[in-house]
C-alpha cells in the first residue's frame, strides 16, 4: 500500500518534469514552424534570387524590392564594429583579472562588469545617439545623425562583460600545473599569459567571441534607436544603414497590415536572423564540448 | 672558453672540459649572476643560510642552514607536510608565485644571493629548472612542449632548436620513443613518457641544477626505474635535488641525503651515513618505519 502511493508519486512529479522539459521544446518548435510557414508565404511572391542578390530593400515604396544584402551588410556591420571593440579589450581584461589582478582588484572588477551587463539596452540606445554620435561629430565632421559606428562602439562595450566573463572562464580552466611549469621554465607573466594560457583556452575563447557575435547580431534596440532605418548596401560605418533586427522592429511597430507581403517580409528576415545566430552557435557549443580540461 | 678553472670540488678539470656544453652552461650560468670573477667551480652549488619560510603565520621551513653539494644527488625525504616542497621552491623562487609566502634567510646560488633585489627571478629559474610531481606538460606537440623554454628566450635559429630539442629528448631517453612522433601532442604520451618530457623540457634551455619534486609518485616501478637511470646519468652534467617519499629510490640514487621534520632539517649527509643511524635518531626511526 505505502509503495504503492509511492510509486504513483514518483509517476506524477517524472510528468510534472517531462512536461515543463517539452513544453520549452515546443516553443520553441512552435515560433521556428511560424516563421518558417510565413516564410515560405513570402517567397511564393519574391523569388529567392532577388532576395538573395539584389541589392535594394524597398518594402515600403511604391516600387518594391526585396534584396536583403543591404540588411545584411548593415548587420554585420554594427556587429562588426563591436567585435573589434570587444574582442581585444573582452581578452586582454580576462587576461588581467586571471594573471595580474589581485584578489582585491577581481572583487571590484567582477561587479562593476555584471552591473554593465545588467544595463538594459535601451539606455545604451540612447547613450549612443545621445552621447556617442555627438562626441564623434566633433571628430568626424561628416558623420550622420543616425550611423552604423556609433551604436557599433556601444555595443562592443554591451558585450563586452559576455566576453570577459566567458573568457575568465576559459583562462580559469588552465590547470595551474601548466602555468607553474612555464613559470619553471623561466617564462615572464606576460609570456605565461600569453605563450601559454591563451592557446591553451584558445577554443573556449573562440566560444566566447562566437556566442557574443551571435548575441551583436540579435541586439535589436539599441541598433533600431542609434543607426536609422534606412537600408544602404554599404559598409561605410558613417551613413545611416537598417540592420535585420531594426527592420523587423520598423515593421512591427508601424501600422503594415497582416498578410501583407511587407508584413511577410520581417518572417524571411527573421529566418535569415535565425540561421546566422543558429551557425554561430552550434560552433560555439562544439568549441565550448572540445575544451580539454 | 673557461679560462682557468680552479678544481676546489668533487669533480675535476677534465670532467667539466670532456662536457662542452657542461662548460657553458656553467659561465653562463655565473656570468647571468654578475659574477664573472668566480670561474671555478664551487664545491657547493647551494648555500642556505638561516632559511625560513612562512605562510601567512604558519611557519613551514624552519631555520634551515645547509650546503648542498654540487654534481651528485641530494635527496630531500622527510614525513608528509613537513616542509621539503616549500624548501625546493625556494631555490627557484617558485615561493615567490604564492601570494601569502614569506622567506627570509639567504640563498646562495654560486655563491650569489638569489633573493638579492638585483636578481631576475625569471632568469634565476631558466638557470634552476623545476619538475613537477604531477607530469604537467603544455598542451602543445612534443617538440613545442621542448622547444619552449627556448622560444620564449627569443631563440630564432630553427636548426638550433630543432638540434637542442633533439638533444634534450636524448639526454631524457625520449628519443627513440618520440623520434617519429614530435609533431603530435604531448598529452597523447603515458604518464612515465610525460614526466621524461618534462625533464627534457627542463633539460632544454641548458639548467645548471634541476629540482625535483617527487617525480615519480604518479609512475609505476618501471617508468621510475628508467627515470632514476636517466637521473644517473644526468648528475655528470646538472646538480640534482630530488624530493622523495622512496626511501629506496633514496638509497638508490643519492649521494646526500637531507631528512627534514616539521619545518626543521634534522639531518644532512652522505646518503651511506644517513641511512646507517642508530634506531635512536629520529631519522633512524623513520627509516625504519616506526613513524613518520
Ligand atoms: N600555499 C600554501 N599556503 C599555506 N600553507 C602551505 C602552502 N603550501 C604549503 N603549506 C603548508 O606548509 C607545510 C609544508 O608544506 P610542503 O608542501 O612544503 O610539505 P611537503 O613536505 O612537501 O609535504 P608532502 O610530502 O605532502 O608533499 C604544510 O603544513 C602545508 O600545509
Ligand atoms: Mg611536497
Amino acid at each position: 500500500m505505502y509503495k504503492h502511493t509511492f510509486q504513483t508519486k514518483e509517476k506524477i512529479i517524472e510528468l510534472i518534469f517531462g512536461f515543463c522539459g517539452m513544453f520549452s521544446l515546443f516553443i520553441t518548435l512552435g515560433i521556428m514552424g511560424i516563421i518558417f510557414w510565413e516564410t515560405t508565404l513570402f517567397f511564393k511572391e519574391v523569388s529567392l534570387f532577388e532576395f538573395m542578390f539584389s541589392t535594394q530593400w524597398t518594402p515600403l515604396f511604391s516600387i518594391k524590392h526585396f534584396g536583403v544584402l543591404p540588411l545584411i551588410t548593415g548587420t554585420l556591420l554594427v556587429a562588426g564594429i563591436a567585435m573589434a571593440i570587444a574582442m581585444p579589450t573582452g581578452v586582454l581584461m580576462a587576461i588581467f583579472m586571471n594573471e595580474y589582478a589581485n584578489a582585491k582588484v577581481r572583487r571590484i572588477l567582477k561587479p562593476v562588469l555584471e552591473i554593465l551587463a545588467g544595463i538594459p539596452t535601451i539606455v545604451y540606445g540612447y547613450f549612443a545617439l545621445l552621447s556617442v554620435t555627438p562626441f564623434l561629430q566633433k571628430v568626424i565632421p561628416s558623420l550622420s545623425g543616425f550611423n552604423a559606428i556609433s551604436p557599433g562602439i556601444v555595443m562592443g562595450i554591451m558585450i563586452l562583460p559576455m566576453v570577459v566573463s566567458l573568457s575568465d572562464d576559459a583562462f580559469g580552466a588552465v590547470p595551474k600545473e601548466m602555468k607553474l611549469a612555464a613559470y619553471a621554465l623561466g617564462s615572464s607573466r606576460f609570456q605565461v599569459a600569453f605563450k601559454i594560457i591563451l592557446p591553451a583556452a584558445m577554443s573556449g575563447v573562440i566560444a566566447a567571441f562566437m556566442l557574443a557575435i551571435s548575441r551583436a547580431i540579435g541586439e535589436t534596440m539599441l541598433v533600431a534607436i542609434a543607426a536609422g532605418m534606412k537600408p544602404a548596401f554599404t559598409l561605410n560605418p558613417l551613413v545611416p544603414i537598417q540592420t535585420i533586427t531594426s527592420y523587423i522592429v520598423q515593421i512591427s511597430l508601424g501600422d503594415t497590415p497582416v498578410g501583407t507581403l511587407a508584413y511577410r517580409s520581417i518572417f524571411a528576415v527573421a529566418s535569415v536572423l535565425f540561421i546566422i545566430t543558429f551557425i554561430f552557435n552550434v560552433i560555439a557549443q562544439k568549441l565550448r564540448h572540445s575544451l580539454k580540461y | 672558453m673557461i679560462v682557468k678553472i680552479v678544481n676546489k670540488g668533487h669533480y675535476t678539470l677534465w670532467r667539466l672540459r670532456r662536457s662542452h656544453m657542461n662548460a657553458l652552461r656553467c659561465v653562463h650560468a655565473l656570468t647571468i649572476l654578475g659574477n664573472k670573477n668566480r670561474y671555478y667551480m664551487e664545491k657547493h652549488i647551494f648555500e642556505i643560510k638561516n632559511l625560513n619560510i612562512y605562510y601567512h603565520d604558519f611557519q613551514a621551513v624552519k631555520n634551515v642552514s645547509v650546503a648542498i653539494p654540487s654534481y651528485v644527488i641530494t635527496a630531500i625525504i622527510g614525513p608528509s607536510g613537513c616542509g621539503k616542497s616549500s624548501f625546493l621552491r625556494s631555490m627557484n623562487r617558485m615561493n615567490d608565485l604564492i601570494p601569502n609566502a614569506k622567506l627570509t634567510g639567504e640563498i646562495l646560488f654560486h655563491g650569489v644571493n638569489i633573493y638579492d633585489p638585483l636578481i631576475s627571478e625569471v632568469n634565476l629559474r631558466r638557470r634552476v629548472g623545476m619538475v613537477f610531481q604531477k607530469p604537467n606538460p603544455f598542451p602543445f606537440s612534443i617538440f613545442a612542449n621542448v622547444a619552449y623554454g627556448l622560444k620564449i628566450q627569443n631563440i630564432k635559429d630553427k636548426a638550433m632548436i630543432a638540434e637542442r630539442v633533439e638533444e634534450s629528448l636524448k639526454r631524457a631517453f625520449l628519443w627513440d620513443e618520440v623520434k617519429d612522433r614530435l609533431k603530435k601532442p604531448a598529452l597523447e604520451l603515458s604518464g612515465g613518457q610525460q614526466q621524461r618530457l618534462c625533464i627534457a623540457r627542463a633539460l632544454a634551455v641548458y639548467p645548471d641544477t634541476l629540482l625535483l619534486d617527487e617525480p615519480c609518485s604518479s609512475l609505476d616501478p618501471l617508468a621510475t626505474a628508467k627515470i632514476e637511470e636517466l637521473l644517473q646519468k644526468l648528475k655528470k652534467e646538472v646538480n640534482i635535488i630530488i624530493v622523495t617519499h622512496n626511501l629506496q629510490q633514496a638509497k638508490r640514487i643519492s649521494e646526500y641525503v637531507g631528512f627534514f621534520n616539521s619545518g626543521e632539517l634534522v639531518d644532512f649527509g652522505p646518503t651511506k651515513e644517513i641511512f646507517e643511524r642508530s634506531a635512536q635518531s629520529m631519522v633512524g626511526r623513520y627509516i625504519q618505519g616506526i613513524f613518520g
